[in-house]
């Protein structure tokens, strides 16, 4: 994951969550409070658009998405 | 053209509110309300079976349409919860409704059940005339079996619907309809034949937020309509939070979709009926105006139902208000 991407990817979770602190980027985004279930679906959301990717129905696992690391490693299995 | 005739519901009278609720289980009453927007739910009482559940709510419907029982050519009953393994309650629920002799098929696909009957009641109808579809669930005890998982326990509640499908006759014509199923997530969500139903609400809620919007633009695709010229959205009520994203996603507000989930929680299979039968209550007046005759002129007259559930199994059903 590029500085580019994960400086975009910060700035998705933060206006998602609200929450003014920055994630290290291998904690789980549920654990700690910035993301919930309902949230995740507005923050793939927001990576689809930020990036301009459509994700798969099948490839929407929760576990993909539970870390800035998880998620730039997907970014990287798609090329961005 | 397969028309619903008529809606109907039945709720138990005994109501489970969030206070109570969450002292039962351990938690804040206001944390329900935010997770859900569930205030209370209905609790079926020692006696109140599937079938008996299902009955009252086929009664309610047949009065309504002012249809009698005997005119009931095939039975459809959907439940997530009935209590044997076989027979299923639709053939009880048959005999309940004084129907020997007519066939009587069940539908256990819990959530999205009552909308693969209806679907299928309006494919079946000209074979066998005027379809019942009911939908009859106890997802109270289950939910809040042991191992308690608070995030499951606060959803459901218990309740039935049901519709009456026909070939002819006034009501709401059914324009089309599309159902999908995907086993692969058998396991994310389900109920075995003991112990609580187990869920996992992170994939739940991303799929369902991604193939309910999905189904229901396919099934306005296939009709050339626009999501925003659908007058009313009737959901399986399974989270306020769901609606919302459904709506969202589709770009309409969402004032235009029916909920009553602050009242009777997730009912499964039986919430999209028990939702239906109240909007149809409430749209009345509007049922007396001047006749919709084209689709061009339907704008704002159409309905679309859809539903998400266990297996999964999705779908959406559209159909156009006609007098």
């Amino acid at each position: 994951m590029n500085e580019d991407t994960q400086e975009k990817l910060v700035a998705i979770v933060r206006g998602i969550s609200g929450k003014g602190t920055t994630p290290d980027p291998d904690e789980s985004l549920f654990d700690a409070g910035y993301i919930d279930s309902f949230a995740l679906v507005d923050m793939v959301a927001e990576i689809e658009r930020e990036f301009g990717i459509k994700i798969p129905d099948a490839e929407l696992n929760p576990r993909r998405f539970n870390s800035l690391t998880r998620i730039g490693e997907y970014l990287d299995s798609r090329g961005v | 053209m397969a028309t619903i005739l008529s809606f109907g519901r039945y709720l138990p009278d005994r109501v489970l509110d969030n206070a109570d609720l969450a002292q039962k289980l351990g938690c804040d009453a206001a944390w329900i309300f935010e997770s859900s927007g569930i205030e209370q739910r209905c609790i079926a009482g020692e006696g109140e079976t599937i079938a008996v559940l299902a009955e009252c709510a086929s009664r309610h419907c047949l009065e309504r349409a002012r249809v009698d029982a005997a005119q009931i050519g095939l039975v459809i009953l959907s439940s997530g919860t009935a209590e044997r393994r076989f027979p299923g309650p639709a053939a009880e629920l048959a005999h309940r409704l004084g129907l020997a002799g007519v066939p009587a098929l069940d539908i256990p696909v819990a959530s999205a059940g009552s909308l693969f009957g209806m679907a299928l009641a309006a494919q079946l109808a000209p074979a066998y005339g005027t379809v019942l579809v009911a939908a009859a669930e106890k997802m109270s005890g289950p939910a809040s079996s042991e191992p308690l998982d608070r995030n499951v326990a606060i959803l459901f509640g218990d309740g039935a619907g049901a519709c009456l499908i026909g070939n002819a006759g006034e009501g709401l014509a059914i324009v089309d309809a599309v159902l999908h199923s995907d086993g692969a997530y058998t396991e994310n969500l389900r109920l075995e034949h003991t112990g609580p139903v187990r869920m996992d609400g992170r994939t739940v809620i991303l799929q369902a937020a991604r193939r309910i919007p999905a189904a229901i633009g396919e099934v306005l695709a296939r009709q050339s309509v626009d999501a925003s010229a659908v007058g009313a959205f009737l959901l399986h009520q399974a989270n306020r939070n769901l609606t919302e994203r459904v709506a969202k996603a589709l770009g309409v507000p969402a004032s235009r979709f029916f909920s009553n989930i602050q009242r009777y929680g997730n009912t499964s299979s039986a919430s999209l009926l028990i939702a239906a039968s109240e909007w149809w209550e409430q749209t009345a007046p509007a049922r007396s105006a001047a006749p919709i005759t084209t689709a061009a002129s339907a704008a704002g007259d159409l309905v679309c139902f859809a539903a998400f559930g266990a297996g999964f199994h999705w779908g959406a059903l559209l159909a156009r208000k006609m007098t």
